[in-house]
């Protein structure tokens, strides 16, 4: 795999970029891998990278039923955060985003990441004392966080509406090195380095059944025949209950839509991330000048990758109010994605009750921001056979030890 | 946008007067049930791509819970019942396998 950098650019200027290879192979499938991942996602692809990096094991494959990074990785509002309550998911969250610093080095690949600074604005009494908390938590965690004052969130978004009438701005929490990132661009720089250590990433192919022996994984099954492992690993987000099925074991999820939208591009007017949680609204402007915009998720099972109409009207109408500015956009495109959530809105990452089989699921509405901690700890628990310090917390037994993370009110339902 | 019906008022409306309540039919567990089926019944859900038995309430209207059939694959309506029950009625299982001959409901192998 030939390296990218600026002399490459040179080069290949001067003999009309055919001197380019292709990002990845598609390689044909072996019988048997040692590890087979299902889900070719941001979360997957980190998962097969820090195995193959962190403990050597690059006989992977990489199973994915449409395209690579074509679900939720695709889909989401490109937010990375680490300013959370409880200190399991600090520790996860601010790992990921740590490893965001310097992932476009590591992969040799420009993932466009933007430590712009996000702000999570504070509407009620409530949550003014809700991040206040939060801040006193972040810090204790060695998670760099503050609360500000309203006078400071006009001074870094001047576009913002402060004085209400429904809901004024009271301050907000702040995390100066949170930011955005190339969303597709993660998913392809993960993809492009698995491929260079001989992992196999094979897309189109849509796993149909789990075969196990005796309560032990033995591979599985596909639209194009079986392929063995020793070890699996399912990554499917919102497809989660539907590969456990397979497993035959259930799980503490459940999947809904949540949907985005984006504005036709603009010159720049805002250089932080908003989320105001009250409302279910979250904005951020991308490179190319459009306002990427989140709402809030449906309240019922569905896997069809739309949302309901009318989420996507509150979201813009409690927008306009805190960015009266919006209401004069012309919105071009809006989309759903089908997120995983678990009761206490943590993920899971575990063994299961089948053996050498694993899963990373429950992310919910914010896997993107937690990529690259999320394979990390996901590699480890794979190459161990045992959870490691960032992802013992989260396993699948703290449902039945009522040992939760409880992050549905520290972070609502917008992440 | 939903159109359900409630089963109480007998009215068609649209999904912005309900509110959902998720998976219908789960048994309730009593003191001498085990830590394992404490948590199935409290977290462990079907999530099924294909039909879901669920509750709604009628929140602006009645007010009563009820149950429907949906399929979250295509958001199709297979019907509405009282929650007063513990499995969908023959005419409900009847409306799905007119659609998903396959389909049978959990108990009835």
């Amino acid at each position: 795999m030939k390296r990218y950098s600026s002399f490459a650019i040179v080069r290949e200027a001067f003999r009309n970029h055919s001197g380019w290879k292709r990002a990845w192979a598609s390689p044909i499938p072996k019988k048997k891998y040692d590890v087979v991942i299902v889900g070719a996602g941001g979360h997957g692809l980190a998962t097969a990278y820090y195995l193959g990096k962190n403990h050597g094991i690059t006989n992977v494959a990489v199973l994915e039923k449409g395209w690579l990074g074509g679900g939720n990785t695709g889909r989401n509002t490109t937010i990375i955060r680490s300013n959370y309550l409880q200190d399991p998911s600090a520790a996860i969250y601010e790992k990921s985003r740590s490893l965001y610093e310097h992932l476009s080095q590591d992969l040799n690949y420009n993932l466009m990441f933007s430590p712009r600074g996000v702000m999570m604005l504070a509407q009620t009494e409530h949550e003014v004392r809700g991040y206040k908390r939060t801040a006193m938590a972040n810090a204790l965690q060695g998670v760099p966080t503050e609360y500000i004052s309203p006078e400071k969130v006009k001074d870094l978004c001047p576009i913002i509406n402060l004085s209400g009438p429904r809901y004024p701005v009271l301050g907000a929490l702040w995390q100066a090195r949170g930011g955005t990132a190339r969303h597709d661009a993660v998913a392809w720089g993960y993809a492009r380095k698995c491929s260079e250590m001989g992992m196999h990433i094979l897309q189109q192919k849509e796993v149909t059944s789990i075969i196990s022996k005796n309560g032990k994984i033995g591979g599985v099954g596909t639209n194009s025949g079986d392929i063995l492992c020793d070890k699996l690993c399912i990554v499917v987000a919102g497809h989660s209950g539907a590969l456990a099925e397979m497993g035959g074991f259930r799980l503490p999820l459940e999947s809904v839509a949540l949907q985005a939208l984006v504005s036709e591009p603009i010159k720049p007017v805002m250089d932080v991330v908003v989320m105001a949680n009250t409302v279910h609204g979250y904005m951020s402007q991308s490179d190319k000048g459009e306002m990427v915009i989140g709402g809030g998720a449906d309240g019922y099972n569905n896997y069809t990758q739309r949302g309901s109409f009318q989420h996507i009207e509150e979201t813009v109408r409690s927008l306009i109010e805190t960015f009266p500015m919006v209401s004069r956009l012309k919105m071009l495109r809006q989309w759903g994605g089908i997120v995983d959530m678990t009761g206490d809105r943590s993920p899971i990452i575990s063994k299961t009750p089948l053996k050498n089989c694993f899963i990373n699921c429950g992310w919910g509405t914010g896997g993107f921001k937690a990529i690259p901690g999320s394979g990390w700890a996901t590699a480890e628990m794979i190459a161990n056979g045992e959870a490691g310090p960032l992802a013992s917390p989260f396993s699948l037994n703290r449902f039945k030890e009522g040992r939760f993370i409880d992050e549905s009110v520290a972070a609502g339902v917008a992440h | 946008m939903l159109l359900l019906n409630c089963p109480y008022c007998n009215l068609s409306c649209e999904e912005t007067e309900f509110l959902a309540g998720g998976q219908a039919h789960i048994k309730r567990q009593s003191i001498d049930s085990s830590d394992q089926e404490f948590e199935s019944y409290l977290f462990a859900r079907k999530n099924p791509k294909g039909v879901h038995i669920e509750r709604w309430q009628h929140l602006y209207g009645c007010g009563k819970w009820f149950h429907v059939a949906r399929s979250t694959v295509t958001l199709e309506i297979f019907g509405s019942y009282s929650a007063q029950t513990l499995s969908p009625p023959k005419k409900i299982r009847a409306n799905i396998n007119k659609k998903l001959p396959e389909w049978h409901w959990e108990n009835s192998k």
